[in-house]
């Protein structure tokens, strides 16, 4: 097959994937959850509640001084309160309240976050992903110092990350879009996944980038296009198969594994999937257009 | 057939079949067969697995010396985790996170759900001081300095909380050695306190440089005892003699004894998890990464036949020692943990299948079989090294830069791939080389 004759169908495709991401991100924004912002989480589960029972209990903790009290129900019987970051006496005492107006109610759950741990997460997260980058790019650098004079190492580095970006880009506008349609949340889970989405991204890039390098050092072909086209299809079955074979478990978990981890096993699967088109259908094709422009000027 | 390679292939079997035990020992418990204790260790699970209660605290160095920092986090871990020892609770977990400029200390506990006893279990843990008096001008000046605040529409708090009268030395609870229950003359309870070197050094020097002036006693920032000191005192034994009932003093006692905090902390975030990732889930999980990983080999037999059926083989060796590892250390399996173990698991997977579709292009060159595989191997390995590493440099960078749970994702990552690097390039390559000698 000729990805390199396809490539600007790719690059629409991922253009327009991309631009709907940032749409998503703009008008929907995210559905941060409390590891983030800093709050309380609270849930609770009571037998009775069906009736006007948790009208009754949000009337009573709207006196409380909680700023926005968020309701949802997960179940018929429980449902989560989330609100500002309270100490543990106001929690007690709250507890109290509730008790006094619905007697059978239980807790499961209790989490308050201040809003400083909220920020460090964000910050920390950010500059170690920055890091990250910068320890691939590196790395590429390094590794393919030996691969050709026509392909300086860098941009195999540089295109890694660009398709890791893309790959996490398309995530993040995903999770934007499924937190408006689903009410899904982006907690600390979701940072997990976009990390494995981005451990695996970087890893499939590489296996085409090898094989390309391989096909430069033993001349394979005559021109590059040639030479990087049959890089892909070389490694195609492999992608394809390795692929097949991480969804797998992934799949069997996001059937028989409990609810809670819905989430963090979809952005997951995604991952891999846009994963292993990125890396066959971009990052490849991407690498013969940079050697092209130079060729031109 | 080469039987110096055979004899390693039938000892990593043993060895295998005893690490698969050390993971999984109540398959044969349940057959009533009796293993030795070695065999009794847990995985350690993580409070969203567990289910518990996890406490975030934040110590107030403001009266320590900067380079003592880490040592007097040292001493609260310490004495933290004795005074929960103490209560019962299994493996609580009592780490030192430093962020930015704050020090913080991450308590976890599994199984306790009720938050309030948690942290009085912690909280109760008497704060023990010894304070000296001001000079007469330092009162004067702070008694004045409160009284301009106090007229002000909003007083600083923090002068407005100064004590007038008596000022914070070095010495505190962290310097006890150990605290007696005693009697004084008439019969009342009185604590003795008995001081380690170091703090009698401080003690002498402090009752030297008050001979006269009084030397006040807090607990928990509240004054109990302010006797007057008569002579330097070098034996490092020291007396509160407060108007205790005897169960008080016991009390105060046991808890002297279980340790005083060296510095004051205070909570700043709290989680309780219950039963949502309780038990049941757990087994879901397992049950289901089973299923997804049968699928894998039944994938990997069907597309590769005989190789496939090898490297199933030395998959299977890698998830054990994998699993074996994360019990040995013990690594703490979190959900984030799990979720870095299965990444690893694929990219094993990767490396198995990338030497054998290089294997399938040698053999369509009309390769021997031995030959191929042994160039599979060899072609393929750039590859996986590249990939593999840049993999851990990801993981490094992650589990320095991040905090408790990151952390964990890049931990059983990082375990994952270095072990992988060593089963498909050592325990494969050797399968493969032993069945394709004579052919």
């Amino acid at each position: 097959m000729d990805f390199i004759k396809k490539r600007k169908l790719f690059y629409g495709f991922s253009i327009a994937m991309i631009v709907g991401s940032f749409v998503c991100l703009l008008f929907f924004g995210f559905n941060l959850g409390i590891d983030f912002t800093g709050g309380s989480l609270w849930e609770l589960t009571a037998l009775d509640i069906k009736n006007d029972g948790l009208s009754r209990i949000v009337g009573y903790l709207k006196n409380e001084e909680l700023g926005q009290i968020n309701v949802q129900t997960t179940n018929e019987d429980s449902f989560i309160l989330r609100f500002s970051n309270i100490s543990e006496e106001k929690h007690v005492q709250l507890f109290k309240g509730l008790q006094e107006i619905i007697p059978s109610i239980q807790e499961r759950k209790f989490e308050s976050i201040g809003p400083s741990i909220g920020q460090e997460l964000k910050t920390k997260s950010i500059w170690a992903v920055f890091l990250v980058f910068f320890g691939i790019l590196t790395y590429l650098w390094y590794a393919f110092r030996h691969s050709s004079f026509r392909i300086p190492s860098y941009r195999y580095g540089v295109l890694a990350v660009s398709v890791l970006m893309h790959d996490a880009i398309f995530i993040i506008g995903l999770f934007s879009l499924l937190g408006k349609l689903k009410g899904w949340e982006v907690n600390s889970d979701f940072l997990v996944a976009l990390l494995v989405v981005a451990g695996y991204s970087v890893h499939d890039t590489i296996v085409v980038f090898d094989r390309i390098r391989e096909n430069i050092r033993l001349k394979t072909k005559e021109n590059l296009r040639e030479i990087i086209n049959l890089g892909i299809n070389q490694t195609l079955l492999r992608s394809l198969n390795t692929s097949l074979t991480t969804v797998f478990p992934l799949i069997a978990l996001y059937f028989l594994g409990p609810i809670s981890i819905k989430i963090l096993v979809t952005a997951m699967i995604s991952g891999v999937i846009i994963g292993t088109y990125s890396s066959i259908c971009l990052a490849a094709p991407l690498l013969y257009d940079w050697a092209l422009k130079q060729v031109q000027h | 057939m080469n039987y110096k390679k055979l004899l390693i292939i039938i000892s990593i079997f043993i060895a295998t079949i005893f690490l698969a035990v050390f993971v999984y020992p109540d398959g044969l418990k349940k057959r009533g067969i009796k293993l030795p204790h070695f065999f009794d260790k847990h995985f350690n699970l993580g409070l969203d697995l567990s289910g518990g209660t996890l406490l975030l605290y934040e110590a107030d160095l403001s009266n320590i010396e900067p380079s003592d920092y880490s040592s007097a986090m040292n001493g609260l871990r310490d004495v933290i985790e004795r005074r929960i020892n103490y209560s019962g609770v299994r493996e609580p977990r009592v780490q030192i996170n430093k962020s930015g400029e704050k020090w913080r200390l991450i308590v976890e506990l599994a199984g306790i759900k009720d938050i309030q006893e948690a942290i009085k279990m912690i909280g109760e843990t008497p704060y023990l001081q010894f304070k000296e008096a001001r000079t007469e001008e330092e009162t004067k000046a702070i008694l004045e300095l409160q009284e301009e605040e106090s007229k002000k529409e909003e007083p600083d708090l923090r002068i407005m909380q100064t004590d007038p009268y008596f000022k914070q030395t070095s010495l505190t609870g962290k310097y006890l050695k150990r605290a007696e229950l005693g009697f004084d003359r008439n019969s009342l309870p009185i604590i003795n306190l008995q001081f380690n070197n170091e703090g009698t050094k401080i003690f002498a020097e402090l009752t030297k440089k008050n001979i006269g002036q009084p030397l006040a006693i807090y607990l928990d920032d509240y004054p109990i005892s302010v006797p007057v000191v008569r002579e330097e005192i070098p034996s490092g034994r020291a007396q509160i003699s407060g108007k205790f009932t005897l169960p008080e003093a016991k009390e105060l006692v046991m808890r002297l004894n279980q340790g005083a905090l060296p510095v004051p902390i205070n909570l700043i975030s709290q989680q309780s998890v219950g039963a949502v990732l309780g038990e049941e889930s757990i087994q879901k999980i397992a049950k289901a990464a089973l299923f997804g990983f049968i699928l894998v080999l039944i994938f990997m037999i069907v597309v590769y036949r005989i190789p496939g059926f090898l490297a199933s083989i030395s998959l299977i060796i890698y998830v054990i020692l994998n699993l074996s590892i994360f019990k040995a250390l013990p690594v703490t399996l979190t959900l984030a943990g799990i979720t870095g173990f299965i990444l690893s698991v694929g990219m094993a997977v990767d490396a198995n299948i990338l030497i054998f579709e290089h294997a399938k292009e040698e053999i369509k060159k009309n390769k021997p079989m031995r030959i191929s595989m042994e160039d599979g191997f060899q072609r393929s390995w750039p590859a996986i090294r590249d990939s593999n590493i840049a993999t851990i440099i990801s993981a490094v960078i992650l589990y320095y830069f991040t905090s408790s749970m990151i952390r964990g994702f890049a931990f059983t990552l990082a375990i994952g791939v270095g072990v992988s690097l060593i089963t498909a390039l050592y325990i494969t390559r050797l399968f493969l080389q032993v069945l394709t000698t004579n052919k």
